[in-house]
């Protein structure tokens, strides 16, 4: 149920984010989704890939510094409401998002959202419990 | 003006004579009382009894700041603590820190020490003097303090910072006399200059600097936006605190209390004297200290004698101000900072070898460092509330190790360059 997301660590300095995906081309390292969250001093790029052991393994022989995170990814109709409904069922199980970020897939008729929660189990549960389609590794990559 | 001019202006050679009997003193002192001097004497076959030169001094052991670091907090102490009236520790620091003791005989000199700083730089009995030195475990406030009531001038113990309240009481109160680090004092200047407060309507007419190496670029900046004459003074709390040496009105080198303190300028690789006049360590030796002696204290501090006499009529040698360090000791914002403590800290944090870089700046006449930190896979979050903790972490525990607020800068891994000597890693970009 779990996807994994890699995490670079990016000083704000100009030409980072062109080099990262650079790195990655260079590889043969397809980007599914990608968020920056930033401050003035710092940026943390999160990434979802098809190929995550690989792409972890080429950003740190070129020198960055790179984690690695388990996230949940929800596929959800591409419509009025999508996210909400997800959001609601959340919250109603009192869980805190970390974070998200969401991409819309190549058919356009469904879009995924990218979930980091406080507690990971419990928001799987109450997901499934509501009938929420939750993506695995092999459906993210074969998107 | 002389504080106490008989010893002041002493003779060369009967100083001389009054130092080498009060050396082999405290020699006897430390070996009947202190087991770490005892055990080095005896170890190195050296007699106080025998002593009959100053010259001899040499053969005897070098006490280091580690050696009060080991001995922490009283091992060094010569006396019983009952006989001790006060107790400092060395500025800023938490895990390292040295403590030193007073006797009240010790508090008495001290203070007549200070007070000859005092008059020397033209302060007297009719001045009105704000210390703007913190007070507490360091020694620069309390010292200065008991140094001006002894001369019988007017104390304001403002200690440091509120530079704004500062100025309102130096204008209230009309203060004659200041005395703080040197780039305080020019902050002061900026700030006043915000308040639209003209120094020259203020009633300052001297300026006493200390606790931190500066130039006379800087003098002539704070004589000429202060309107003040500024002096340089020195003093380490291992060796006292304030009152080991002070400028006289000349401003031109530093007159050491040489009734109290023996002096050594020496090469800081070979440990042999300098040539006269030449730049080498300052090494101290307290000659009259009842509770904290220390014998050959190597300061670290890089200065050179200056052998001509002095137009005062002081017959004590002067030295140079400060030149730097023979170690890779830090003075920021007046506190004593080691590399050392920031790796220490990060280590812990990280949980590996830390790469780091220090840039120390002077902004607006004051201190800034940045420590800048590698982030490695162990520090490294993707969320980033955990990752700005880090940051907020790294900043707490380095202020409370250092004594002082540091800012705290995250780059990527490998990006600082590689250094085998540990002095490469600060960048200082202050010019004095």
């Amino acid at each position: 149920m779990l996807v994994e997301q890699i995490a670079v660590f990016l000083e704000n300095k100009s030409g980072r984010l062109a080099e990262i995906t650079a790195v990655l081309a260079d590889n043969n390292i397809n980007i599914r989704a990608l968020s920056v969250a930033d401050t003035a001093d710092f940026g943390i790029l999160r990434l979802i890939v098809d190929n995550v052991e690989k792409a972890k393994s080429v950003l740190k022989e070129n020198g960055f510094t790179v984690g690695k995170t388990t996230v949940i990814a929800v596929e959800v109709e591409d419509k009025t409401g999508g996210l909400a409904r997800v959001l609601q069922i959340i919250h109603a199980a009192n869980i805190n998002v970390e974070y998200m970020y969401a991409f819309v897939n190549k058919t356009g008729e469904n879009a995924v959202l990218i979930f980091r929660f406080e507690k990971m189990d419990e928001a799987i549960a109450a997901l499934k419990e509501k009938g929420v389609t939750i993506l695995s590794r092999e459906q993210i990559c074969a998107l | 003006m002389y504080w106490q001019k008989e010893q002041e202006c002493l003779p060369r050679p009967d100083l001389a004579k009054l130092q080498l009997e009060r050396l082999k003193n405290v020699l006897k002192k430390v070996a009947t009382n202190v087991p770490f001097y005892r055990n080095k004497f005896t170890e190195l076959g050296l007699d106080p009894e025998k002593l009959t030169s100053l010259e001899e001094l040499q053969q005897y052991p070098f006490t280091l700041k580690q050696d009060l670091r080991d001995n922490y907090p009283y091992g060094l102490f010569a006396v019983p603590l009952r006989d001790v009236v006060r107790v400092h520790s060395s500025s800023g620091t938490t895990g390292m820190a040295t403590v030193v003791g007073y006797s009240k005989n010790d508090i008495n000199t001290w203070s007549d020490l200070v007070a000859r700083i005092l008059c020397g730089a033209g302060v007297t009995p009719d001045d009105v003097i704000q210390i703007a030195f913190g007070y507490g475990l360091f020694t620069g406030g309390f010292g200065l303090h008991y140094g001006a009531e002894r001369l019988g001038a007017s104390v304001i113990p403002i200690s440091s910072g509120n530079t704004k309240r500062q100025i309102q009481i130096m204008q209230d109160f009309k203060t004659t006399a200041l005395v703080c680090t040197p780039s305080y004092a020019l902050k002061m200047a900026d700030v006043m200059m915000d308040m639209g407060v003209n120094p020259n309507g203020l009633s300052l007419r001297y300026g006493l600097f200390g606790a931190e190496p500066w130039s006379e670029a800087m003098r002539v900046e704070i004589n000429e936006r202060l309107g003040i004459k500024a002096t340089d003074n020195y003093g380490l709390s291992e060796v006292m605190g304030p009152g080991v040496a002070g400028e006289c009105e000349e401003c031109n080198g530093l007159h050491v209390n040489e009734d109290h303190f023996l002096v050594e300028v020496l090469d800081p690789k070979s440990l042999e004297p300098v040539a006269p006049g030449e730049v080498g360590e300052l090494v101290l030796t307290t000659l009259t200290k009842e509770a904290f002696p220390v014998i050959r204290y190597r300061t670290r501090d890089l200065t050179r004698l200056i052998p001509e006499p002095c137009p005062c009529g002081r017959t004590f040698v002067r030295m140079s101000r400060m030149m730097g360090r023979s170690d890779d000791m830090l003075i920021i914002k007046g506190v004593n900072v080691f590399p050392t403590q920031i790796e220490a800290v990060l280590f812990e944090i990280e949980g590996t070898e830390p790469h780091y870089r220090l840039i120390v700046e002077r902004e607006n006449n004051e201190d800034r460092m940045t420590v800048m930190v590698e982030v490695v896979e162990s520090i490294f979050f993707d969320e980033m509330k955990k990752q700005r903790a880090l940051v907020e972490n790294i900043k707490k525990r380095l202020a409370s190790e250092l004594g002082i607020g540091v800012a705290v800068k995250l780059v990527e891994e490998r990006s600082l360059e590689r250094f085998n000597g540990k002095g490469d890693r600060v960048i200082d970009k202050r010019q004095l």
